[in-house]
């Protein structure tokens, strides 16, 4: 089963937000294809009646006090970050030209 | 004995007494690491001036009559993957080089509380995604027992630093056998606790509900010990397990198997595994079984589906978490010249920042979560992995620890798997399991393969929260091994 084809390497590129070269779609479409003919031996196991487990440890929702604690200053929140202004983090156009 | 071969304990004990200063023990082992690591590359970042002044202050406190301690002084080295507010975090990446994080993860800060000397910052796989360190953007670290092969991986950095007697004690994280399996292929001691028993808080994620911070030392003692520094409830971290850690400590010290149930899980077994390292596996268990040990065999039928099952939970959880490197907040930004959009700049940056591996597992990930595909593969996995919780649960009605080979194989040479990830991901085979249902597991050296003289590891696998048993069990096989020996392991490595 399962072919992932170069079309569908540039299609999960971008749901994943990866500028991808030309060559390394192909690359990535014969190693991807390998990967998913290994992983799909999940389907050998007869499991319809098992609940999924998402999480190996019995945890319900944890919840904290409503209390007010200290948390990153302005600077601190902003020390990393790759542009700037006004206190705030600048980022690229967001809205196409036509929105 | 140089200071830099003692153990954590020895050199706390020292340091307590003021028969040694902690600035003497950090400048012995920032000497080590100036003259080795240029070979190893254990290091991506020491500071040596940091490293003393920090020594100075646990010395100034001993001084004032403050005791933080047994392990105030003992220098430690932290993968690079744990934030820390006073030297930057790349987790291994291009993406995040020269990031320094606003905080301290939990591990670091109570590490640091416990009067720790920080050495530096290690080596690991991009975003702990790999079990060779080949995945690093900073270049491979190299295994200490012969240079041209790997220290195993996410964290073979923090393995390699402690083999090389570049640091007594390290942090790693274990997401599918991240400490475990670089641990055994350099000769030295790893733990993956229970999941939830040692915060995540100030981690950088790879795979949520798997990642699990541990410790790495050359002794069992020391392990517990570094274990007990920073494991316990943490707030800041949800899936944070509140209750009291394991006695670790106490089961390092007991080293006494007697009376013990062992299970030699059968699935660990067959090809793919080395001979040399299933030989040392069977001297390992006859060894159990002369100490007092019942061994007896059990049934793990799901495990066989393990590694199909990871590659799809640990995939899929990190294209949801590395979704953060946007390069709006943080980190790399390419790109961005006025004409292009934020989508356009986020692609670019991501395509740039981001190695090959870590862009296998997001689009791996992204098709496991597609619609269409999720309930065939992601859905799937997550009813397999139920089936290896409840493999786990039958086990351990019928014996109080599991055992087996902790990588099916010794280090490989550096390059042989690097552009074929299937072969790569083999190196998790026996780890894995022990990672989707949470339980706790260490690896602690059993000998040297007869084809490659290279470090075997025995893994040992306890219920969840019982971790002390991975200690008891695995100070008992370190006990033994050594009074056969005439000493460590790794006494028996080459001089660098």
């Amino acid at each position: 089963m399962s072919a992932i084809t170069r079309d569908e390497v540039a299609h999960l590129a971008r749901l994943s937000r990866l500028a991808l070269a030309d060559d390394e779609l192909d690359h990535f479409a014969a190693q991807l294809d390998q990967i998913v003919g290994a992983v799909a031996r999940v389907s050998e196991v007869a499991a319809g009646d098992i609940p999924p487990s998402s999480h190996a440890l019995p945890l319900t929702n944890v919840f904290r006090p409503d209390a007010v604690r200290p948390g990153l200053t302005p600077e601190g929140a902003l020390s990393g970050a790759p542009a700037v202004e006004d206190d705030r983090f600048r980022v690229p156009r967001i809205l196409g030209e036509e929105e | 004995m140089s200071l830099i071969r003692k153990t954590a304990a020895e050199l706390g004990a020292l340091i307590a007494a003021r028969e040694v200063s902690a600035v003497e023990v950090a400048q012995a082992h920032l000497d080590r690491i100036a003259e080795v690591d240029g070979r190893v590359n254990a290091f991506l970042h020491v500071d040596a001036e940091a490293t003393l002044a920090q020594a100075r202050q646990v010395d100034e406190s001993l001084a004032g009559g403050e005791s933080p301690g047994p392990l105030a002084g003992v220098p430690i080295a932290h993968k690079d993957v744990f934030t820390t507010a006073d030297m930057p975090t790349t987790a291994g990446s291009k993406i995040l080089e020269g990031w320094r994080p606003p905080y301290d993860a939990t591990v670091t800060g109570r590490l640091r509380a416990a009067g720790l000397v920080i050495l530096g910052k290690t080596n690991l796989d991009e975003f702990a995604m790999g079990s060779s360190t080949e995945n690093s953007a900073y270049g491979p670290t190299h295994n200490p027992w012969d240079l041209s092969r790997i220290p195993g991986g996410s964290s073979g950095g923090s393995s390699a630093a402690v083999s090389a007697y570049e640091a007594p004690l390290s942090t790693g994280t274990d997401t599918g056998g991240s400490i475990r399996q670089p641990a055994a292929v350099t000769g030295i001691v790893g733990m993956k606790p229970t999941y939830g028993g040692s915060s995540r808080y100030g981690l950088i994620a790879f795979a949520s509900s798997l990642d699990t911070p541990g410790p790495f030392a050359r002794t069992v003692l020391d392990a517990a010990l570094l274990h007990e520094a920073f494991s316990g409830h943490d707030p800041l971290d949800s899936t944070s397990v509140d209750a009291p850690v394991p006695p670790v400590v106490e089961a390092a010290r007991q080293a006494d198997v007697a009376g013990m149930r062992i299970g030699v899980v059968k699935e660990f077994a067959g090809e793919g595994y080395q001979p040399g390292v299933l030989a040392r596996f069977h001297e390992a268990v006859d060894l159990l079984e002369s100490l007092g040990a019942k061994v007896v065999e059990v049934s793990c039928p799901a495990f066989s589906y393990a590694l199909p099952a990871y590659y799809l939970i640990a995939p899929s959880e990190c294209s949801s978490n590395l979704a953060r490197f946007d390069a709006m907040r943080y980190g790399l930004r390419v790109g961005d010249d006025g004409t292009r959009s934020a989508e356009e700049v986020m692609a670019l940056t991501r395509a740039a920042g981001f190695g090959p591996e870590v862009k296998r597992r997001i689009m791996l990930g992204t098709y496991a979560l597609s619609s269409g595909y999720y309930d065939a593969y992601y859905g799937q996995a997550q009813k397999v992995r139920t089936l290896i919780m409840r493999d786990f649960e039958a086990a351990f009605q019928q014996v109080d620890a599991l055992v087996s080979p902790t990588t099916p194989t010794t280090a490989f040479p550096i390059g042989e798997r690097a552009d074929d990830p299937m072969a790569m991901y083999l190196a998790d085979l026996c780890t894995i399991p022990t990672n989707l249902a949470g339980n706790a597991a260490i690896s602690v050296p059993c000998g040297l393969a007869d084809e490659d003289g290279l470090p075997v590891g025995l893994q040992v696998m306890a219920p969840v929260l019982a971790d002390d048993r991975c200690y008891r069990v695995g100070a008992a096989v370190e006990k033994a091994f050594e009074s056969r020996w005439g000493g460590p392991l790794l006494s028996r490595a080459p001089a660098l």
